[in-house]
């Protein structure tokens, strides 16, 4: 249920995203989800893509620093306080969101948002519990 | 005014001759008592019996800052360990410090070059001069504390830092004189501004900079702000301390108390002497120190001499203000930093590549260093939390080996020149 997402290191300079999503484009990757976090001097850039390993092998070609990390995307009704309801379930149970950020494009009726949880196993379970719907990688691929 | 004038305008054969009979001595003993100089002069060939006069000293080898190291902490003492008074070290940034140990003939001889250079640069028992150099390991303190003992000036031992407290002394005693390195200097002028503190209206009259090099445009800037003349100090713990050459108010160079410490420049690849004038790295005999004597010291200092009698009445040589170092050590906030140093804490750090670039600034008159690194895939975090705390451990590491803080900057893979060169390796934006 989890799925991949790749984090990219980037020097806070011009031009060095559309250096990165040249990159992508070069390899026929489609991007799925994608949020930037910066500080005064760097930024990560996280992704959520089509071909994950296909996308980290050509970014590694192409000397960037990535990593790869676990993260759940959740499907959020797409109405006043759908997204409130599912951060109280976790914070209810203990989990810390460390991040998090709203897909690109909507599926039917929802938001599709990913979070990053230290536990996602554990999240990820809860979240089943409590009828919450989860998008696993192949739907997201193709969404 | 001249302190000890017999000395200091001593006419040049004299001088020569003396130089000689200590060089001859020194030789012997250190030939006697030191196992290291014996192994080297029997290296070269060279029997204490070939130095004849000053001009042999040609025949004898360097000492090189390594062999310092190597044989820390007592390989060079040529004295019984119950005669030595005090001991100096060096900051010891790369790897053991340089230690000089001093008898109380070698407090003396300090406390006579201070008193030289101090009356050279104006101060008289009269003055209340407040020493901002830091007491204890360091040289700086307690060599310019001696000096003002020997010419009777009243000394405020305040020791380098606390910035509001210097200036709270500096207007609460009248101090007439201050010690410290040029860029704080210029640093205790900017607080000072902000708190709005009239310069022009204290009694401060004198800075006495050294520790670090400096630039004409860096005299200027003190003069105009702390509304007093700068004059320049040289020393190291090597040799004695602050005390080996000091700048006379003509401001044409530095003056060498060369009847205790020989200079010589020669060219740092070929060992060869150079002549008067001509630029080279400074070399330096302790013609008379007991404690730890040194034979032909490379100080990886460049300047050349100038011989011709100084306006101030003085005959003994001086040396250009330092106008650089022939390896590339740093000097940061008075520290010596070594970029090895910076390798050494990175290679032993995991998934750290060992490309590194170094740029030094300052800012608000104070050195500031940036030690930029290539982010890695082993480094690399989704969370700006991580590589932050990462960033801050690194610089934690870097303070331990070096005792400066630095900032760590990540930058992206690949992005530092591979060239070992030391101009792609340091950027120094500072302006000396």
């Amino acid at each position: 249920m989890e799925i991949k997402q790749i984090s990219i290191f980037l020097e806070n300079k011009k031009g060095r995203l559309a250096a990165i999503t040249n990159v992508l484009a070069d390899n026929n990757i489609n991007i799925r989800a994608l949020s930037l976090a910066d500080t005064k001097e760097f930024g990560v850039l996280r992704i959520v893509v089509n071909e994950h390993t296909k996308c980290l092998n050509a970014l590694k070609i192409n000397g960037y620093a990535a990593q790869e990390t676990y993260v759940i995307a959740v499907e959020v009704p797409d109405s006043p306080g759908g997204l409130c309801g599912i951060l109280k379930l976790l914070e209810d149970n203990d989990h810390n969101v460390e991040y998090m950020y709203a897909m690109v494009e909507k599926n039917r009726n929802n938001a599709v948002v990913i979070f990053k949880i230290g536990d996602f196993k554990k999240a990820i379970e809860l979240l089943k519990s409590n009828n919450v719907s989860i998008v696993n990688a192949s739907v997201l691929k193709n969404l | 005014m001249i302190w000890n004038k017999q000395k200091e305008s001593i006419d040049p054969k004299s001088l020569k001759k003396d130089q000689g009979k200590n060089l001859k001595k020194l030789v012997k003993k250190l030939y006697e008592t030191v196992p290291f100089y014996k192994k080297k002069l029997d290296e070269k060939g060279v029997e204490p019996g070939d130095i004849k006069s000053i001009e042999d000293i040609r025949h004898l080898p360097f000492t090189s800052k390594e062999e310092l190291r190597e044989t820390f902490p007592y390989g060079l003492l040529a004295v019984d360990k119950s005669e030595v008074r005090e001991i100096h070290t060096s900051s010891g940034t790369t790897g053991s410090p340089v230690v000089g140990a001093y008898t109380k003939k070698d407090i003396d001889i300090w406390s006579e070059v201070m008193a030289r250079a101090l009356t050279m640069a104006g101060v008289t028992s009269k003055d209340v001069l407040q020493n901002a150099y830091g007491y204890g390991l360091f040289t700086g303190g307690l060599g310019v504390h001696y000096g003002c003992l020997r010419i009777g000036s009243n000394v405020i031992p305040i020791s380098g830092g606390n910035t509001k407290r210097q200036l709270a002394t500096l207007m609460d005693f009248n101090s007439s004189v201050l010690t410290c390195t040029p860029s704080y200097a210029l640093y205790l002028a900017e607080v000072g501004r902000e708190e709005g503190i009239d310069f022009s209206s204290l009694p401060l009259r004198l800075v006495l900079a050294g520790a670090e090099p400096w630039s004409e445009a860096m005299r200027y800037e003190i003069e105009k702000q702390l509304s007093v003349k700068a004059l320049d100090i040289y020393g190291l713990t090597e040799i004695i301390g602050p005390g080996v050459a000091q700048e006379c108010k003509h401001l044409n160079g530095l003056h060498i108390f060369e009847d205790h410490f020989y200079p010589e420049i020669i060219d740092p690849d070929t060992g060869e002497v150079l002549p008067d004038g001509e630029k080279g790295e400074l070399v330096i005999t302790t013609l008379t120190k007991e404690g730890t004597p040194l034979i032909r010291y490379r100080t990886r200092d460049i300047t050349y001499l100038i011989r011709e009698k100084c306006a101030c009445g003085r005959t003994i040589v001086r040396m250009h203000r330092l106008l650089g170092r022939t390896d590339d050590m740093l000097i940061i906030r008075g520290v010596n930093v070594f970029p090895t140093q910076i390798e050494e804490v990175l290679v032993r750090m995991d998934g750290i590549e060992p490309y590194y670039q170094l740029v030094v600034d300052r800012e608000k008159q104070l050195d500031t260093l940036e030690v930029r690194i290539e982010m890695t895939e082993q480094l690399m975090s989704d969370e700006i939390k991580v590589l932050s705390k990462t960033g801050k451990l690194i610089e934690k590491e870097l303070f331990g080996a070096l005792n400066i803080h630095t900032r760590v900057k990540f930058v992206e893979p690949k992005s530092i020149p591979r060239s070992s060169g030391k101009a792609e390796r340091i950027i120094d934006k500072r302006e000396v």
